[in-house]
């Protein structure tokens, strides 16, 4: 499984690590509100298809990245930088050119 | 001044090696650069980095993901977003930038004793290094002076290409000499020597 890191390009999968799912809203830490500290930390969507997920390229630039990876095909279809304002230092300027 | 030690010492063994029969394709050295420093911006301040670095090193980095140059001397490279790694020969080389990255800008990590510095050369020194690394060394893919990081077996490595042939591989100081002889050994079937 290839993921293509914005920065970095594509890279095996061995460079990365999972930290969990993506659809997560983790409550106001103060908050006592136990269903919703429950559904945080129990309840999955567990589908059958794209599942939006955190990966952070730990053998590489660091960057945690939010990946849409296809649960059945293991096909990756967007990958992005958790922190948006990476946005400019993304790969394809200086790279991308022959 | 105290003499520096190098952790690959008991592993570096000047002369040829391995398969050298028809010839030397690789050549191994540490370079031993005095300075090693890593910059990082804080979001938004990434272009004030740069500035730093052509003023303090006089490298005018390109734009864009792993760009890099090198002089020779002094050698700079961005290995994720907002961060790089700057190399001189010289020592200092942190001292200076503290004076120019302020607390707004980013931070200053002085490196020097924490990296060891191992350069490949050589017609064979990308073969070598596919050997190592999952990603793409060809030139297109990989210009002059541009820097990559990635893993080889959990061991942390940063490289730039400082020359069509040639590459500058920084690990873990602790992890040096385990790389070096894993690279010696990559490099004996082509014949290697140690300068």
């Amino acid at each position: 499984m290839l993921i293509t890191c914005p920065y970095c390009g594509p890279r095996d999968v061995i460079e990365f690590t999972y930290q969990g799912d993506g659809n997560r809203e983790r409550p106001d830490p103060v908050s006592q509100n136990f269903e919703a500290w429950n559904a945080y930390v129990y309840d999955r969507l567990n589908p059958a298809g794209d599942h939006n997920e955190i990966w952070q390229h730990s053998g590489g630039c660091r960057a945690h990245l939010r990946v849409v990876r296809n649960t059945l095909t293991h096909e990756i279809s967007s990958v992005a930088f958790v922190r948006g304002d990476h946005g400019s230092a993304a790969r394809s300027k200086a790279e991308d050119k022959p | 001044m105290v003499e520096r030690q190098s952790p690959l010492e008991p592993e570096y063994h000047v002369g040829s090696h391995g398969n050298f029969e028809h010839g030397v394709e690789i050549l191994l050295t540490e370079t031993r650069p005095g300075s090693i420093v890593q910059l990082a911006a804080w979001p938004g301040e990434e272009k004030k980095l740069i500035a730093a670095i052509r003023a303090v090193a006089g490298l005018a980095l390109p734009d864009g993901a792993g760009g890099g140059l090198s002089d020779g001397a002094k050698s700079a490279f961005g290995f994720a977003p907002g961060k790089f790694t700057v190399a001189d020969e010289a020592e200092g080389l942190a001292a200076a930038f503290a004076r120019v990255v302020t607390p707004a800008i980013g931070t200053v990590t002085d490196l020097s004793h924490g990296r060891t510095a191992i350069r490949i050369a050589g017609p064979k020194a990308e073969w070598v290094l596919a050997k190592f690394f999952a990603i793409d060394f060809a030139l297109p893919a990989f210009p002059v002076g541009a820097g990559r990081s990635t893993t080889h077996h959990d061991v942390f490595a940063q490289i730039q290409r400082t020359g069509t042939d040639q590459f500058d591989i920084y690990v873990f100081r602790s992890f040096a000499r385990s790389f070096w002889k894993a690279l010696c050994h990559a490099s004996e079937e082509v014949g290697y020597e140690v300068q």
